[in-house]
């Protein structure tokens, strides 16, 4: 125990590093998402068939592949050395960036027709249209989604243990080597991710409620501590109708 | 509600100008096939700016498809359309004309109007916001002009006091309402109502014919209007259509068609109509 508190303060750099990662990675993954899961639903063929080798690419190919390639065999390629941070973001990014293009997708896709017809019959232009209508429901409906592919990205984040990155997972593991205390070492490791783990999705779960809410579904406890379960199913349309 | 706030006085000038001296809207041998199914064949008609046109028939006769075809949600199998006396469904290319682009059809859709069965608000956005959003966003209206503007809407539809619900918040005709005050905020000056009341509990059929009944009088809006209400077709349209098979069977005056039909058609569909509770 007097060794876990002497040590706590690597337990903190190494979470750190692990939520630096984890944020940097998700600010990447959103913004490839949603370029490329809009691009997916275009007209034309080519920004979909970049969506489309993108998302097959980086599906395809584990993070920690990528992040080697781009650690160890970019420099030999180009003679360009990334920082590792920037390396392991990029690897990270580009690997769930891939999994939330296909989410945006279908969930553009999945707003109703309806709602296009009615954007075409008020004239609104194609970026007017995905701005002020169609992301703004599929946005809820993208959410939930989100939540499990943030919660991934934060445990894939322990790839960098093998580049030797001080994360949570090396710091433990170089703890357990020094002590041999390996069971109370893992312990706290475990509860740091898993507490991690829960803000993420907290904060995922506040976002989906207030998206709810702008679609006037509200949860029937009205909000509260309740309103952050998961959402009923349907019947959601609660309020006056005359 | 003073006569300058109708919409009549708003309506912006444009193809119903250069089409004093013609019809408005020309179907010139419009084919619209799905797959094998033929919708409709060969259909020539016109319309005069102004008027107001019911089509009637039984469902599959193509009545909504011709409204999809003005609204550009459906593109013309063959033949053509013209509004205001230029190409509608086509575009001028070279010394020819080519099926209409994206682009030419957002140029020439700007005076077209639809309420839809289903209303199709937006639920991500306040009843206020509906009507507003487009005005600023495709017409370039500032933000308070806009507003003021959907007020003036909204008082004019009885939902003076909705502005700032949500739409999940309304009934269904009180819903419908918003649709029709949010597709005159464009001005448009051919209105498309497509069967506006069907998805309506019986008691809330009334109010949203009221507000059509009212924008029918105070305005100049050319309006084609896809209905089973045979009461409201007869009070408010000049002419009336009735399809079958995707092809006119019979077109007159309403007092005409509906007092004394003359294809046997129009009379077993008038019979099966009024026999439904219409």
């Amino acid at each position: 125990m007097e060794f876990l508190i002497a040590q706590w303060p690597r337990f903190l750099d190494g979470t750190l590093l692990t939520i630096q990662l984890t944020l940097g990675g998700i600010v990447l993954a959103f913004v490839l998402a949603m370029t490329f899961g809009v691009m997916g639903t275009m007209r034309h063929w080519l920004p979909r068939a970049v969506a489309t080798v993108y998302v097959e690419v980086f599906r395809g190919i584990a993070a920690l592949v990528v992040m080697y390639w781009l650690i160890y065999a970019l420099p030999l390629l180009s003679g360009f050395q990334l920082e590792d941070m920037f390396a392991a973001i990029l690897a990270l990014g580009l690997n769930l960036g891939a999994y939330g293009a296909e989410v945006v997708r279908s969930s553009i896709n999945a707003v109703p027709r309806a709602q296009v017809e009615a954007t075409v019959a008020l004239n609104m232009s194609w970026a007017q249209r995905m701005r002020l209508v169609v992301l703004p429901q599929a946005w809820a409906q993208m959410l939930p989604t989100f939540g499990n592919l943030v919660v991934e990205l934060m445990k894939a984040t322990a790839v960098v243990y093998l580049v030797s990155m001080h994360d949570l997972s090396w710091i433990a593991d170089d703890l357990r080597r020094l002590s041999g205390e390996t069971i109370p070492v893992f312990l706290v490791a475990f509860a740091l991710y898993y507490l991690i783990a829960q803000v993420l999705i907290f904060g995922v779960r506040l976002l989906e409620r207030r998206a709810n809410r702008r679609l006037g579904r509200v949860p029937p406890s009205g909000g509260g501590i309740l309103g952050l379960l998961r959402p009923p199913t349907v019947g959601t349309k609660v309020g006056v109708a005359k | 509600m003073s006569p300058s706030d109708t919409p009549e006085n708003t309506t912006a000038p444009g193809v119903g100008d250069s089409a004093a001296d013609g019809p408005l809207i020309v179907f010139d041998q419009v084919v619209k096939r799905f797959g094998d199914l033929t919708v409709l064949d060969h259909l020539d008609f016109d319309v005069a700016a102004g008027e107001r046109v019911t089509l009637i028939g039984p469902s599959g006769s193509g009545k909504t498809t011709i409204l999809r075809l003005l609204m550009t949600l459906e593109k013309v199998t063959e033949g053509r359309i013209d509004i205001g006396g230029e190409p509608f469904s086509h575009m001028p290319k070279g010394s020819g004309l080519a099926p209409a682009s994206e682009s030419y059809l957002r140029q020439r859709r700007k005076s077209i109007g639809m309420v839809f069965q289903q209303f199709n608000l937006f639920p991500n956005m306040t009843v206020r916001k509906n009507v507003m959003e487009a005005p600023v966003h495709v017409l370039g209206l500032s933000k308070d002009e806009a507003s003021a503007r959907a007020e003036e809407l909204l008082d004019l539809v009885g939902l003076g006091d909705k502005v700032d619900a949500h739409p999940t918040q309304l009934s269904g005709g009180q819903q419908q309402r918003v649709a029709i005050a949010r597709a005159l905020a464009m001005r448009p000056e051919i209105l498309l109502l497509d069967e506006v009341t069907s998805a309506l509990d019986p008691e809330l059929v009334a109010g949203v014919l009221d507000v059509l009944r009212e924008v029918a009088e105070t305005t100049d809006i050319t309006m084609l209007c896809v209905t089973h209400e045979m009461g409201f077709a007869r009070d408010v349209s000049h002419r009336v259509l009735m399809f079958d098979q995707g092809r006119i069977a019979e077109a007159g005056h309403p007092d005409q068609i509906f007092g004394d039909p003359q294809e046997e058609r129009t009379k077993t569909f008038l019979k099966s109509v009024l026999e439904n509770g219409h």
